[in-house]
């Protein structure tokens, strides 16, 4: 069974590859049945590995190589696949999520012309992604982490004629380019010191070539972070992703919140040898996903946008995320990523639908009273909003988020710091979540339905839903039941955070301090936008400024147009006829100068000439005569 | 027989080559010009027959016939081209035909 | 004899496929595609045939020519000027065949001069004898003046002598050279010889060695092209026919980038290391300035040309960087930009054969009329940024590997240039294929003849990027020899062995 492993990643692709050449040519049935088909296969091979996985001994991983790609002078990394715990949770999550995304996308996308070239795309996204995960060696991790950035870049462009979305895209592209720049250093680094681009054998060597905070393992830890920060829209590189939100919902969905954006959640994770070895380097992950998760959650209080909100949401999120693995929570991040992977799709597809109904409406404000009209969606969105807020005990996103919590607390690498900006993120992350149910569904209706989804949308909705509420108690704290499925299933991967000694009696308050705020930030948001529908605007109105900054992200985009795009392309524009010519154009000048001169001798009158002859006969018997 | 001193020679020898010489530079015609040159080219030659009896020599009078032979294939070369100008360009004057200006 | 023979077929079809447009121009046409195809196959049957990957030099020919003046014909093919031979032959008949249509007026005298250029360029990646190079060196520049000033664009002329003037007089300076080494040679050994494998044994004073290195240095760099040195190549690139912009790029530049693994190296090794440092800087200042440049540009083939600049930049820095990952990439780039670059001519002609213009402003929305066309603008607009998958990315990647190992500094704004390449490439997409639809006219997507093109480019380009290790594996042992100290030198000179391993030890300071 482990011999298909292959199969995964190449049935996405050849899914892709078939599309692409034949896909405007197919009957249009044939299109979402090769798209989500080729996924929906590459799914169900994953159970079969991951049943055959789980049953076999712990520590067990399963590994491929299909064939040698470059081998010179040592540098020799293969196409070669290595399945652990780890990698066996993305490529559930990737095939299952993407699965009932492509099913989603079958109807979402139905009435757009270039359907046959969104459903390649996504493959292609898919195959990459997994190639991402899979890969056993950096290079080939590098491969798939170009090859997602590039489907991004596609799918956020899909509607090309839009300025907009181009734009988007390119941005996309060119932020997240930056850190895999500083990545690529990285692997050289790497390279120069062990000889190998290996992920086993870095993770084996690790410890023996370097002491635990050397200069070059902390450059090289900081600069896997600097991939990991761009693909995963951390600070600074976060700009791209509400941008990116003008791609069509399915791949905000599947790429802007599910799995792209959490690469670099796997890319830290999976190289965590370095990072503990490099404590100052962790500690800066640590403080770029708070300082991240505050930023992005004062940021989605004031949008307008639907989906924005949802994007800056994801950014606060992957924030967590990152606050996990620099305290050394490792397993609790995977843990946050699979459960917002299932939350925040069902969001996205919701939202997707939402947008549909209310024919491409963005706007929050003129939504409204979808309660009624849309109830599928109301429910399945309600459910995912708890999660993302972390309603206690009934939503997976408390036993995730409350993982966090507790061990920035009480884990060894946290403190106080870290956990108050994660408190204060939760409280924010619940009223902004609620802000969102309360303006789309709730309050009278302000734009007509006009589409109401059909089973297509539905069904990927429901289950996203039940996932997103069933799937958190495989993990659930010691106060409330001690399980710990999750984390004994990567725990001989990653290492199992410790706590600091004597705190353990203080799990429940911190469980209650959690809880409390996030019920008291959904509250907050009913009494804002339910109760006294005006407060909000006196608020807004009152500081303008303040709210415009945070509605522009911090003004982050400003910034480096000022400080990068600006100059770039004064630079650019003001040598367009390339300075380096002129030299050459003098000596062509200089030369035409030379030449006028000496023409104008050659007057074309006889009499001259002679004269001339004469001048110089005469000059030369003078000399003669002289010397 | 009383001999005629060289330097005599030479002085009228030199006497036509100036003449001729002044007179290419300022005449604009071209068939003067080319008379000028047969002066300037005889004046060349009475030097060369003053020079050979001067050392009883035979050369002298040897290299004015090759000079009168030139002499000779020049005026119907030259005489040739006048033509053509004059055919071509409607004239003799040779500030005129200035056609190979740089 | 096959050696001579690539050589003798193409100036022959050359001349019968001149002799043939009296009669028909579709025999004229077909003459040229099929002799280059024979080439392409012989060269992929030496390729297929060659004896393991242990031995350097696959074939030999050599005879006397000029024996007075120790000047033979002597041709040798090693795994470098292999790949090197079969890339001319591949991008040769696709020369051929994307000027089936464009060219209309001159065939004969154009297939004969687009023959000539490639015998020429064929007779420089096989020439042994340092006469004879400088021979073919001549011979593919004077044809390739006449495609560019006869069939070019609207300011051909002035183009036309640019592009001669810069390659004949660096040309001139590396003729010097190749006297000087004649000289010095032949004043020491007695045996006054142009041949290569001789000279390489020349052990000649440093000073000296550095004049004559820079003699060749100068010819190399102008071609390749160098920064300060590359203003001719836009405006050659842009003014060229289709098929003179594909030769060109894909071609003619790789002619600097071989003589430096060819020549430079191997017969000037320490010399090359002392200015190592000063050829790297230059390298990568071209990687950015290059780049930068292209952002700017609103002529698309201008703007392609000026991502040759930024890409050539990756062959000064690995070929200086001394090492094989470096070296390897370098030969990897070769191909790679000789293919993605030439594609990016291509299709800059297919747009210009159908709105007639080359100016980027009046373009956009392509996508829409011609998806095939927008789906190989992609592909090789990912190529040229370096995406994994394609070909360019195993060749900038291994160099950078490698140059990683020789300088970090260098290294490090190099790979900024990857940065700057995004931008650009993105330009080009956003500019000719994304956005509202320029033209009012519905245009006509790829004919079978354009498409049949493409995909054969397209399909290297991903064979080139999933499946380098045949390219890796042919080139590997020449580039070990080029790069490795002969033993001769090392016990030939005591003192001359302290002097190199003291530029070893600078070698690897200057990171």
């Amino acid at each position: 069974m482990s011999n298909l492993l292959w199969l995964i990643p190449a049935l996405p692709f050849a899914g892709s590859l078939i599309l692409i050449v034949a896909g405007s040519k197919l009957p249009k049935k044939y299109v979402p049945l090769i798209g989500s088909g080729s996924v929906g296969v590459s799914a169900f091979i994953t159970l079969l590995i991951g049943m055959e996985f789980i049953t076999s001994e712990s520590g067990s991983v399963i590994k491929q190589v299909l064939w040698q790609w470059i081998d010179v002078a040592g540098f020799s990394p293969a196409f070669g696949f290595h399945l652990d715990s780890l990698s066996l949770v993305f490529i559930f999550v990737i095939t299952f999520v993407g699965f009932l995304i492509h099913v989603y996308s079958a109807e979402f996308m139905a009435e757009d012309e270039g359907y046959a070239r969104f459903f390649a795309f996504l493959n292609l996204f898919v195959g990459s992604m997994l190639i991402l995960v899979l890969a056993d060696n950096l290079l080939l991790l590098y491969f798939g982490w170009e090859g997602v950035g590039l489907c991004s870049y596609l799918l956020i462009g899909f509607w090309y004629q839009e300025e907009k979305n181009g734009s988007a895209a390119r941005k996309a592209f060119i932020i997240t380019r930056v850190g895999d720049t500083a990545m690529a250093i990285g692997l050289f680094m790497i390279f120069k010191t062990m000889g190998t681009v290996n992920l086993v054998d870095i993770q084996g060597q690790a410890t023996s070539v370097w002491t635990v905070g050397s200069y070059e393992v902390t450059l090289i830890a900081l600069l896997l972070l600097g991939g990991a920060v761009g693909k995963s829209a951390q600070l600074p590189l976060q700009s791209w992703l509400p941008d990116a939100m003008a791609g069509p919902s399915p791949v905000s969905a599947l790429i802007h919140a599910a799995t792209m954006v959490t690469a670099g959640v796997y890319l830290i994770a999976r190289t965590h040898v370095v990072f503990e070895l490099a404590p100052t380097a962790q500690f800066v992950v640590g403080v770029l996903g708070a300082v991240t998760l505050l930023m992005a959650g004062f940021s989605a209080l004031t949008q307008y946008d639907l989906k924005r909100v949802l994007a800056y949401s994801t950014i606060s999120q992957i924030g967590y995320m990152f606050l996990a693995l620099g305290i050394g929570a490792w397993s609790s991040a995977i843990f946050h990523f699979m459960i917002h992977a299932f939350f925040k799709a069902l969001l996205f597809l919701a939202a997707g639908a939402v947008i549909m109904a209310l024919h491409h409406e963005h706007d929050m404000f003129k939504m409204g009273g979808l309660r009624k009209k849309l109830p599928v969606i109301y429910w399945t969105f309600l459910i995912g909003a708890a999660s993302l807020a972390a309603l206690p005990l009934i939503t997976a996103g408390f036993y995730s988020k409350d993982q966090i919590l507790w061990l920035a607390w009480a884990g060894e690498k946290g403190n106080t710091w870290f956990f108050l900006a994660a408190l204060v993120g939760a409280f924010i992350t619940a009223i902004y979540t609620f802000r969102m149910v309360f303006l789309t569904f709730f309050g009278e209706e302000k734009t007509q339905v006009s589409h109401v989804p059909g089973s297509l949308i539905n069904i990927p909705l429901i289950v996203l839903a039940v996932l997103s509420t069933g799937a958190g108690f495989i993990e659930v704290p010691h106060s409330l039941g001690h399980l710990q499925w999750f984390t004994d299933f990567l725990s001989p991967l990653l290492p199992i955070t410790i706590i600091r000694p004597g705190i353990e009696s203080t799990e429940w308050m911190i469980q209650l301090l959690a809880a409390g705020l996030s019920i008291g930030g959904a509250g907050l948001a009913y009494y804002f936008y339910g109760v006294r529908p005006s407060l909000h605007i006196q608020i807004k109105n009152a500081i303008p400024q303040v709210h415009n900054f945070l509605l522009k992200g911090w003004r982050f985009d400003s910034l480096y147009d000022w400080t990068f795009v600006k100059p770039f392309v004064y630079l650019s524009n003001v040598n367009k006829n390339d300075l380096v010519d002129w030299p050459f154009n003098a000596l062509v000048t200089v030369a035409g100068f030379i030449h006028r001169l000496f023409a104008f001798t050659q007057s074309g009158i006889l009499r001259w000439y002679l004269i001339g002859i004469v001048v110089g006969a005469i000059l030369i018997l003078t000399l003669g005569i002289l010397i | 027989m009383t001999t005629i001193p060289a330097e005599y020679g030479l002085v009228l020898a030199t006497v036509l080559f100036m003449l001729g010489l002044i007179s290419l530079l300022i005449r604009r015609n071209i068939v003067f010009m080319l008379i000028s040159v047969e002066i300037m080219l005889n004046a060349a030659g009475l030097a060369f027959i003053v020079a050979g009896s001067r050392w009883s020599q035979a050369d002298g009078q040897v290299m004015f016939l090759f000079i009168l032979t030139m002499a000779a294939a020049e005026v119907s070369v030259g005489l040739a081209l006048i033509l053509q100008i004059y055919h071509q360009l409607k004239t003799v004057n040779s500030d005129e035909a200035s056609k190979m200006k740089g | 004899m096959i050696l001579p023979g690539f050589i003798v077929s193409l100036m022959g079809g050359g001349i019968l496929a001149w002799i043939a447009s009296q009669k028909s121009l579709v025999l004229t046409r077909w003459i040229s595609l099929l002799t280059v195809t024979v080439n392409l196959l012989g060269a992929l049957v030496v390729w297929w045939q060659q004896p393991g990957v242990s031995s350097l030099w696959l074939l030999d020919y050599s005879i006397p020519w000029i024996p007075q003046f120790g000047i033979s014909v002597h041709l040798a093919v090693d795994g470098l000027s292999l790949l090197m031979l079969l890339l001319t032959f591949f991008l040769g008949a696709i020369a051929v065949l994307i000027s089936w249509k464009e060219i209309q007026n001159r065939v004969g005298l154009y297939h004969f001069c687009l023959l000539w250029v490639l015998a020429g360029i064929t007779g420089v990646f096989l020439a042994m004898d340092l006469f004879l190079f400088f021979f073919f060196w001549e011979v593919m520049l004077i044809p390739m003046f006449f495609l560019i000033i006869i069939w070019g664009h609207e300011n051909s002329r002035y183009a036309a002598f640019k592009f001669f003037i810069f390659t004949q007089a660096s040309g001139l300076l590396m003729l010097v050279a190749i006297l000087g080494l004649y000289f010095v040679n032949g004043n020491q050994t007695g045996n006054y010889t142009f041949d290569y494998f001789h000279l390489l044994e020349a052990n000649i004073a440093p000073g000296v060695a550095m004049w004559l290195m820079l003699g060749f240095l100068a010819a190399f760099a102008v071609k390749l092209p160098v920064v300060p040195f590359h203003t001719w190549l836009p405006d050659a690139h842009s003014q060229a026919p289709t098929a003179g912009s594909l030769i060109l790029a894909g071609l003619l530049l790789k002619t600097g980038a071989y003589g430096l693994l060819r020549f430079i190296v191997p017969l000037f090794r320490d010399q090359a290391m002392v200015i190592a440092p000063w050829a790297m800087a230059i390298g990568v200042f071209g990687i950015i300035y290059g780049a930068i440049l292209a952002f700017s540009q609103t002529d698309l083939k201008r703007l392609v040309a000026y991502t040759s600049v930024s890409h050539m930049g990756f062959i000064m820095l690995g070929v200086f960087s001394f090492n094989e990952l470096a070296a390897q990439g370098v030969v990897m780039q070769m191909i790679t930009h000789g293919i993605s670059t030439g594609a990016l001519f291509i299709l800059a002609g297919f747009i210009y054969e159908r709105i007639h213009t080359r100016d980027i402003t009046r373009m956009g929305g392509f996508w829409k009329s011609m998806p095939f066309l927008g789906a190989c603008g992609l592909v090789f607009a990912m190529a040229s940024l370096g995406l994994p998958g394609l070909g360019n990315f195993v060749a900038e990647f291994l160099t950078l590997v490698g140059a990683w190992q020789a300088t970090h500094k260098f290294t490090i704004i190099a790979t900024l240039g990857l940065v700057a390449a995004t931008i650009y490439s993105l330009r080009i997409l956003q500019k000719v294929f994304y956005g509202t639809q320029a033209s009012a006219t519905m245009l006509v997507d790829l004919s079978i003849r354009e498409r049949f093109i493409m995909m054969a480019l397209v399909v290297s380009i991903i064979w080139l990027g999933l499946f380098p290790q045949p390219i890796l594996n042919t080139s590997k042992q020449p580039v070990k020899t080029i790069l490795e100290v002969p033993d001769t030198a090392r016990t030939k000179d005591k003192s001359m062995q302290i002097e190199i391993v003291s530029i070893q030890g600078k070698g690897g300071r200057y990171e």
